[in-house]
């Protein structure tokens, strides 16, 4: 089975560089990239036609929540692995706050199959760091190692326990799998529902203070530091955490870190916008101006290797109450790319190479995916096509996604995935499934 | 001439000009409270419903009595009493009391925004009694009423409000509403009470309550809730009372015409002293009063413009 994609431009996020050229796949694999590679195509090959087109090496979400099992009126790994590939995503990882949590080999290898009867994305499943997310017994790191899982985190819930996440560290250690932080003190966060500032004092709503998420970060490196471990934080929000890592970094701590479209695109100010929509709540929650504007220099500059979304779908049930009682949380997969092309690259805040790296190798490098996240030979036939010109209107009821708790609602945006390949095989076209 | 939204919801999104609007039809108003037979026909066949999710007595009673002196039909509902507590949401149980033929809900609720909430889900008017930690603007306009009708104006004048201002849903109301009828606010608490600057005002905060109550006009005591020392938020309420509560003494640091004034339910002997709760300058009973007359302005306003 062979495809050739034709005449598009080839972003490559390793050389860091973008050129005209093809790319041809066969059996699963890349065997030619580049000028005139179309050429050499075999015979009978699948042609598509990508003048126009970005291609980039296929979109990697690292931090998705597919509800499954448990709550599948939110989602499952069916329609997750739909709204990823229309969204552009071919491959997804999967956060193990389910009901039961993915705590042990079993529901990793179920997590698995469910992906691949789903047939779409590639699916990776993180298990969970702690029995049951209870964060007082370490999990089975070894048996879901084995089974598949390419991380562990309690998502959802910080490691509270010190010694805890020491051990967790060192037993990571022995599989080179990092660790993924959910970075909150809950002492300092409590009941907070929105970033503490001048918008939470206006709303009389209780805020969270940056510290909450800093100063969990900061410990996390340290731990990170005396046992060789490695971390990755999710989600980071605030300038504070951004010191912290570069900090880290500095002293050589095995540390890398998340940034949500949400997170570079909206403050604090929209929870008081939008009349306490509780589509802007959200943990960690909407930062001040200032934090954005640190968040995007981060993604700039390298501090920040990953851009993922969070995705978080919950039910109209779970979201149309009072404030207070909202679930966390926000969709990601089909809003993620066209609001980053849009808020992003379009506005010339950051380039298209860094935006694609930071969706691809940045990724694929901290989930240890030797083979995705690159556009070379031997590489996965995983491919994403970006038309940055496509204007269009967000509208989450057209969504693959059983939710619709999105703060894009409305929003004009340029550019989206024209086309998702996975595995050689065109799967997404023009925002329509077709496989 | 009307208001310009079908909700009551907060002072900080209300323009000056409606402020005044109410606050004037409750100067005209405010008579019908003292008549011997307190009734006008405004609102005759509009139906009222006051739904309190925290308990409250002169809030829900004000709201009632002010319908009821219009010729409103009242209905109240405790969150306790109500399907609520089988598990019904806040959004299926408007919708009830809408299908029913509310013209207007009153609703007071602990979770901040849910007058905004619930405001968004029904056509009916709905005013805000007071949600969560953010506004009561009803509070507000009456406080505003009862300044201008002892100083004549509001503009110029030095209110300084002490106390709990962090958790205080009326020291928010009276922050927009006083600053944008030109009036200069103070604020005073210990440092753990006090919330962050917020935008689009500018109001100092003092840790020292003689700083702020200096040459006051008005000086205005939030209710301490108890369970702010039971979160840790202070060592102890004598502390507190030690620190900040108004008495004889720090109310002589301001003007010698200044107003003392208390939204309720007191504490006496916590934040404010007895002697000066029941003294010459408490406006405290008064307020009750203007209380009414606020909420008679805002019913016939919302409702009953047309119907006379």
């Amino acid at each position: 089975m062979s495809l050739v994609i034709k005449g598009g431009k080839l972003v490559d996020p390793e050389a860091g560089t973008i050129s005209a050229g093809d790319v041809v796949c066969r059996d699963g694999r890349i065997v030619a990239a580049g000028p005139d590679a179309a050429a050499g195509a075999p015979a009978g090959a699948e042609v598509f036609e990508a003048a126009g087109l970005f291609v980039t090496p296929g979109l990697i979400d690292m931090h998705v929540h597919l509800r499954e099992p448990g709550f599948e009126y939110k989602e499952d790994v069916a329609s997750g692995s739909r709204a990823a590939v229309v969204g552009g995503f071919t491959t997804i990882a999967c956060m193990p706050n389910t009901a039961p949590v993915i705590d042990q080999a079993a529901l990793v290898r179920s997590v698995l199959e469910m992906a691949a009867r789903a047939g779409l994305a590639n699916v990776l499943p993180i298990g969970s760091i702690s029995k049951g997310l209870a964060g007082v017994e370490l999990a089975e790191l070894g048996g879901m190692f084995a089974a598949g899982a390419v991380g562990f985190s309690d998502d959802g819930k910080p490691v509270m326990n010190s010694e805890l996440m020491r051990t967790a560290l060192q037993y990571a250690k022995m599989y080179n799998v990092p660790l993924i932080t959910h970075s909150e003190d809950m002492h300092l966060a409590a009941d907070g529902q929105m970033h503490l500032g001048a918008w939470s004092a206006l709303l009389g709503l209780r805020g969270i203070p940056g510290v909450a998420e800093a100063g969990m970060i900061a410990r996390d490196c340290m731990l990170a530091e005396l046992t060789g471990g490695r971390v990755h934080v999710a989600h980071v929000s605030t300038e504070l955490s951004l010191s912290i890592l570069k900090w880290a970094k500095g002293r050589g701590i095995a540390v890398t870190s998340e940034v949500t479209p949400h997170h570079l695109t909206l403050t604090d100010e929209e929870v008081s916008r939008t009349s306490y929509d509780t589509n802007t709540k959200m943990n960690p929650p909407l930062r001040s101006a200032a934090d954005v504007a640190a968040l995007k220099e981060g993604l700039r500059d390298g501090l920040i290797e990953v851009i993922a979304s969070d995705h978080a779908p919950h039910s109209l049930d779970d979201k149309d109450v009072e404030f207070n009682f909202a679930a966390n949380g926000i969709i990601g997969l089909e809003a993620s790319l066209p609001v980053l092309l849009t808020k992003l690259v379009a506005t010339g805040d950051v380039d298209l190479l860094t935006v694609v790296k930071a969706l691809t190798l940045g990724p694929a490098k901290v989930l240890g995916l030797a083979s995705k996240g690159r556009l070379g030979v031997g590489m996965d036939a995983d491919l994403t096509l970006i038309d940055l010109d496509a204007s269009w209107t967000i509208d989450p009821r057209r969504f693959e996604s059983k939710s619709r708790n999105t703060p894009f609602v409305g929003w004009e945006v340029q550019g989206r995935a024209a086309a998702t390949v996975v595995g050689g095989r065109v799967v997404q076209r023009e925002g329509r499934i077709c496989v | 001439m009307g208001l310009r939204s079908k909700d009551i919801l907060a002072l900080q999104e209300m323009t000056w000009e409606d402020m005044q609007l109410i606050l004037d039809t409750a100067d005209s108003l405010r008579e019908i409270i003292s008549r011997p037979i307190k009734k006008v026909p405004t609102l005759r066949g509009k139906t009222i419903v006051t739904f309190f999710h925290e308990p409250s007595t002169r809030t829900r009673t004000s709201f009632e009595v002010a319908a009821k002196y219009m010729s409103a039909d009242t209905t109240s509902i405790t969150a306790s009493t109500s399907a609520l507590t089988k598990g019904e949401t806040l959004k299926d149980t408007a919708y009830s009391l809408v299908a029913m033929g509310a013209d207007c809900l009153i609703m007071r609720h602990g979770v901040s925004g849910s007058c905004h909430f619930l405001a968004r889900q029904v056509n009916a008017s709905v005013i805000n009694a007071g949600d969560g930690t953010h506004e009561h603007p009803t509070q507000g306009l009456l406080d505003m009423m009862t300044i201008r009708r002892h100083k004549g104006r509001l503009a110029g004048l030095k209110v300084a409000i002490v106390g709990d201002v962090l958790h205080s849903r009326v020291a928010r109301s009276n922050i927009w509403g006083l600053t944008q009828a030109g009036a200069e606010v103070v604020l005073a608490g210990p440092a753990t009470l006090l919330p962050e600057p917020m935008p689009g005002v500018t109001v100092p905060a003092y840790t020292s309550v003689e700083d702020a109550v200096k040459d006051a006009d008005v000086v205005y005591v939030l209710r301490l809730q108890r369970e702010r020392q039971a979160k840790g938020l202070l060592p102890s309420l004598a502390e507190y009372a030690r620190n900040y509560s108004i008495n004889r003494a720090r109310l002589g640091l301001a003007k010698p015409d200044a107003l003392l004034m208390h939204p309720g339910p007191m504490n006496r002997g916590v934040e404010i002293s007895s002697e000066v709760a029941d003294g010459e300058r408490s406006l405290i009973i008064e307020q009750v009063t203007n209380g009414v007359a606020v909420r008679m302005a805002i019913l016939y306003l919302l409702l009953g413009g047309a119907a006379e």
